[in-house]
């Protein structure tokens, strides 16, 4: 149906989809205990929204609606003996609310079990962010394998894999404990922000942003951080996507063509994203030993922040990349951390560490390795190795819009290289 | 509870006579620490080395185990746990893990 001419009850149903289906399936995937059964009674819920609402009238909490005729039906599967224990039993650890009081009927917000079941670590990264799509967001298997640029029968075996693999292997239906919440939060926040970063920058493709998965991700990071208010990290992640896609519009010109942040117009930076970005990154370096995610954010911020790229605050720039290598010591920090040496040290140092990158290896087939390269080498002036550094991030690059970038600037030292 | 079988990698062949004896020590403390943490040791065996080993394929027996690697199986644990998390706690704590590495598997049932 198209939003367009949707009715006033089919957009009150696709909002409760948007907004509270985690919530739905949460807290009934702890009565059904079975994952599949669990999204099936949910589904079987929505459609029988549309209906009722519109004979009803839109009820006054749609996920308490919502999620009573999802139990119910679960509840009746289960007296009628029809799950037969079951396809994907579920391993509901009772909390100790449900220890407390085993008649309490307040619906309790189970969706933390749900986001930290989904980003286990003893799942694939590619399953878990697969798994958070479709039982977090609710997003159908075949959007998510458009997204991910696999076939629907892939992403549909994908899910299925994950699922016997919880059940199988018994991964817990429950929040972790506090000693092992850093690393398995940790896991959390990587998954939002690939989904960002995917939307972002799609790998491959003419549109350079895939908007919906970027909507999905602030979305979960801005719903995780309702949910755990005190968790710093999470303050982080939210400030960094909030940053980084206040710069969304400018990202490309007119005709689609990527523009650095040196070329960005920043006056059409939404400044609402950044002014509220900046109130989290604030926040969340209060009490000192920031982590990745609030360190990236303080660096996007600080970026936001200055008037041109020239003004920026380059030595604390590094500074901060100083910080978030000693607490994150990957090499793509390592080589935007160049970036930053370049600025404050000239381009002559940074392409000393950009080498000793390259040397190591571990950032082989990373395009932006070499588009760094040869930006440093155009700017010392030595347009033949810097051609020849442009060519092989091209030769890795799929992405529409970065490869006419990466053209432009391989033309142009190309015929610098002619003139000299 | 259920069962988990915790196998153990060690770099080929995999000989427990060349193992550290710090580490053949913390095998055999191991089994308590399983028991504090809540899990029980159903059972636990050490393999002589892969270079013992015949494999048979099909109708065609070879010398050797049954995948050549940089590491081999030298050894099963299996545990009873509460759940995977549970497993991962106790198999964490491997002296195994300090030359090689273990796979955790659930055991069907």
């Amino acid at each position: 149906m198209s939003p367009a001419r949707a009715t006033p009850v089919e957009r009150a149903v696709a909002d409760a989809h948007r907004r509270e289906w985690a919530f739905v399936l949460a807290a009934t995937a702890r009565v059904a205990r079975d994952l599949d059964l669990a999204e099936e009674y949910v589904q079987d819920a929505y459609t029988e929204a549309l209906s009722a609402w519109a004979r009803d009238g839109v009820p006054r909490k749609p996920a308490a609606w919502l999620t009573t005729v999802a139990k119910r039906k679960a509840l009746d599967a289960l007296r009628r003996g029809q799950t037969l224990r079951s396809k994907l039993p579920l391993l509901v650890q009772p909390d100790e609310a449900d220890m407390n009081d085993p008649t309490d009927v307040t619906v309790p917000d189970d969706r933390l079990r749900l986001i930290f079941t989904c980003c286990h670590p003893s799942l694939s990264r590619e399953a878990q962010v697969a798994l958070t799509l479709r039982l977090v967001c609710g997003v159908s298997t075949g959007d998510i394998a458009r997204a991910f640029l696999v076939s629907e029968p892939t992403m549909a075996a994908r899910l299925t894999r994950a699922k016997k693999k919880i059940s199988a292997a018994r991964i817990p239906y429950r929040v972790p404990e506090a000693h092992e919440l850093p690393d398995r939060l940790d896991a959390v926040l990587t998954v939002i922000h690939l989904l960002y970063t995917t939307g972002h920058t799609a790998p491959s493709g003419e549109q350079l942003v895939r908007s919906a998965l970027v909507e999905r991700a602030l979305d979960l990071a801005r719903m995780l951080l309702r949910l755990m208010p005190d968790e710093r990290e999470v303050r982080g992640l939210l400030a960094l996507l909030l940053v980084t896609d206040a710069r969304r519009p400018t990202r490309t010109d007119a005709h689609g063509r990527l523009l650095l942040l040196e070329e960005q117009d920043r006056s059409a930076w939404d400044r609402a994203a950044l002014v509220e970005g900046h109130r989290l990154v604030v926040g969340a370096l209060r009490g000192g030993n920031p982590g990745r995610f609030v360190l990236q954010a303080a660096i996007a911020a600080l970026h936001a922040a200055a008037p041109s790229y020239a003004e920026t605050d380059w030595p604390q720039v590094l500074t901060l990349y100083n910080e978030l290598h000693k607490v994150w010591p990957s090499p793509v920090v390592a080589l935007n951390r160049a970036v930053a040496v370049a600025m404050v040290r000239g381009p002559e140092a940074a392409l000393g560490e950009v080498e000793l990158l390259e040397r190591e290896g571990r950032l082989s087939g990373y395009r932006y390795l070499p588009a760094t390269k040869a930006d440093l080498l155009r700017r010392l002036g030595r347009h033949r190795e810097a051609a020849t550094a442009y060519r092989a991030a091209l030769d890795l690059t799929d992405n529409e819009a970065e490869r006419a970038f990466l053209s432009d600037r391989l033309a142009e030292s190309s015929a610098r290289r002619v003139d000299a | 509870m259920p069962q988990y079988a915790i196998l153990l990698y060690a770099p080929t062949p995999a000989d427990w006579m060349e193992a550290p004896p710090e580490e053949l020590e913390a095998h055999d403390r191991y089994a308590a620490q399983i028991e504090e943490l809540g899990g029980r040791i159903v059972s636990a065996q050490a393999l002589e080395p892969s270079s013992t080993a015949t494999s048979v394929r099909g109708d065609v027996v070879t010398d050797g185990p049954f995948v050549e690697s940089k590491e081999v199986l030298g050894g099963v644990t299996v545990i009873e746990a509460r759940d995977l998390d549970h497993a991962l706690e106790i198999a964490r704590l491997s002296p195994a893990t300090r030359r090689g590495g273990v796979e955790v598997r659930p055991i069907l049932g």
